[in-house]
């Protein structure tokens, strides 16, 4: 999808969405350099606080595509719990004030390769997937009721699945968390 | 957005304009009638004293008084503060409360975003963000009662979040939008057993869903049966500690303009947003640009009542009996509501 706007941009003759290409500059631009300080602030909670502009900068990108649904859930799901789940389990341990120490980088070079190995997949699978698209130049909202259809009809499965999934997932967070 | 709002043509900046001009009204306006008519002079009559009387008329003027006195104050950041989170912090609080009332309609043309089909998810998602805002203020402050506070507070703010999120589901299945203004037409043009005099406002069918939701806003406000949080006998102010000044005022209008929108939502919910039951008048005429912020004022203030009169009327839950509230007792009967309402949903 980001690939075809930036098709989209390329191409004078197609009907160019000039406010969106400007708003997608300037928040890509935001986005990747917080997520370069995500991985090099010397404070986790600094870290955590540049996770948020980057989250937002994806639920932002989702708004200029039409998806307000998902754009919601992403701040809902990703700011508004996972962020602050990550600050409340960062402050209720160690809650490091005096900024002397720095998270560990040990594991630099695998994390690296797997963020380059992920790149290359979403890479791939975006580019097979769309390939040279252009997003239509009449961005309507995607119909939330629509949605709502595609996952509890042909997607009902899957979906149900991945529920299971996170259910079995809770439970095992609390068997290994109880002491007794 | 439609171009016309009262029958006058408007361009788009115009408009826009006049509808930033308006939120900011719709955010303070509430705020200050808040604190003047409940927490000035409402707990003064339950306290059998008479309030600020000096400022003006009955005191009328106080509030301005209170924002010049605030205004006059140094702002200070500690100096192991870190800086920069702890001056952003109150910002972010602030800002999620004027999101909120983005999606809120006062009127058939007086939204914000006109025809936003996923209103209620988005208030519920922005507003969950002054958790974050909070937890930051708490330990920016880089102090230990800030800390804890801003963790109390952080803790009180996710576990009565679900709640209110399941209340709300309640009555999205009744009206089957998400759409805020689709809400109110639902209930404008509803009908009791056929009966339309009072149209269909869900404070009836969804009288559980409305007390859990009555509930988690006083928890998520941190109002008084809620307020561990800022604790004052053992922790000073909590996450406010150290805040001074212009940040500190910002926090107080935070709180009170969050009271506000959160009033304006379970209005528009619960009680028929700006509208009168369809039967009255007709909704679509220009004039309910007028009346209807007017309406949803009415009920907004009749909400605020409620939550300061349970402020001033309850002691203090302690931590552990306030989350066991949150996770055994508020949960499963929202649960359950969702549950009844989804069989009556099927079978009438």
């Amino acid at each position: 999808m980001i690939g075809a706007v930036l098709a989209a941009a390329q191409n004078a003759s197609a009907p160019v969405l000039v406010a969106q290409n400007i708003a997608f500059g300037i928040i890509a631009v935001l986005m990747i350099i917080s997520a370069i300080r995500v991985v090099t602030a010397a404070n986790v909670v600094h870290a955590a606080a540049f996770l948020v502009v980057v989250l937002a900068g994806v639920a932002a990108l989702f708004i200029l595509l039409g998806a307000e649904f998902v754009a919601i859930t992403q701040v809902l799901v990703y700011i508004g719990a996972i962020v602050v789940l990550f600050l409340f389990g960062i402050m209720l341990t160690r809650a490091p004030m005096e900024g002397t120490e720095s998270p560990s980088r040990d594991n630099w070079a695998i994390a690296g390769a797997t963020g380059l190995l992920l790149l290359a997949l979403l890479g791939y699978t975006l580019w097979d997937g769309f390939g040279k698209d252009k997003i239509p130049g009449d961005l309507t909202p995607t119909d939330t009721g629509a949605l709502s259809d595609v996952i509890f009809g042909q997607y009902l499965v899957p979906f149900e699945v991945v529920s299971l999934l996170l259910l079995a997932a809770l439970v095992g967070a609390i068997v290994i968390a109880r002491r007794d | 957005m439609s171009a016309s709002l009262l029958g006058i043509e408007l361009t788009y900046w115009q408009e826009t304009t006049l509808r930033s001009i308006g939120i900011l009204a719709a955010v303070l306006l509430p705020a200050g009638t808040f604190v003047y008519l409940f927490l000035f002079k409402m707990v003064s009559f339950m306290q059998s004293r008479l309030g600020p009387m000096e400022a003006g008329p009955f005191g009328s003027m106080q509030l301005l008084a209170e924002v010049g006195k605030f205004l006059q104050k140094e702002d200070i950041v500690p100096e192991r503060a870190d800086r920069k989170l702890f001056k952003l912090a109150p910002y972010l609080v602030v800002s999620t409360v004027l999101l909120v009332y983005l999606a809120v309609p006062f009127g058939p043309q007086m939204t914000f975003v006109s025809n936003f089909n996923g209103g209620i998810f988005y208030v519920l998602a922005v507003s969950s963000i002054s958790a974050l805002g909070v937890l930051l203020a708490g330990w920016a402050s880089a102090n230990k009662y800030s800390l804890i506070g801003g963790l109390r507070a952080a803790g009180q703010l996710i576990a009565y979040e679900l709640p209110m999120v399941l209340a709300v589901i309640g009555v999205v299945i009744q009206a089957g939008t998400l759409n805020m203004e689709g809400i109110v037409g639902a209930q404008a043009n509803g009908a009791i057993f056929g009966f339309d005099g009072l149209g269909n406002p869900f404070f009836f069918t969804q009288i559980v869903g409305f007390c859990i939701f009555m509930i988690a806003v006083q928890a998520e406000l941190g109002q008084t049966p809620f307020d561990m949080p800022i604790a004052e006998s053992e922790l000073v102010t909590g996450y406010i500690t150290e805040y001074s000044g212009l940040r500190f005022l910002l926090f107080f209008i935070g709180e009170f303009a969050s009271a506000g929108a959160f009033a304006a939502v379970a209005a528009t919910l619960f009680l028929g947003g700006w509208a009168v039951p369809a039967a009255w008048a007709d909704l679509d005429s220009a004039i309910f640009n007028l009346l209807g912020p007017i309406i949803m004022l009415t009920k907004m203030m009749i909400l605020g009542g409620l939550i300061f009169f349970v402020r001033f009327t309850f002691p203090r839950f302690r931590e552990d009996q306030l989350q066991r509230l949150a996770w055994t007792v508020l949960i499963p009967i929202s649960l359950a509501n969702i549950l009844v309402t989804t069989v009556l949903k099927v079978a009438f």
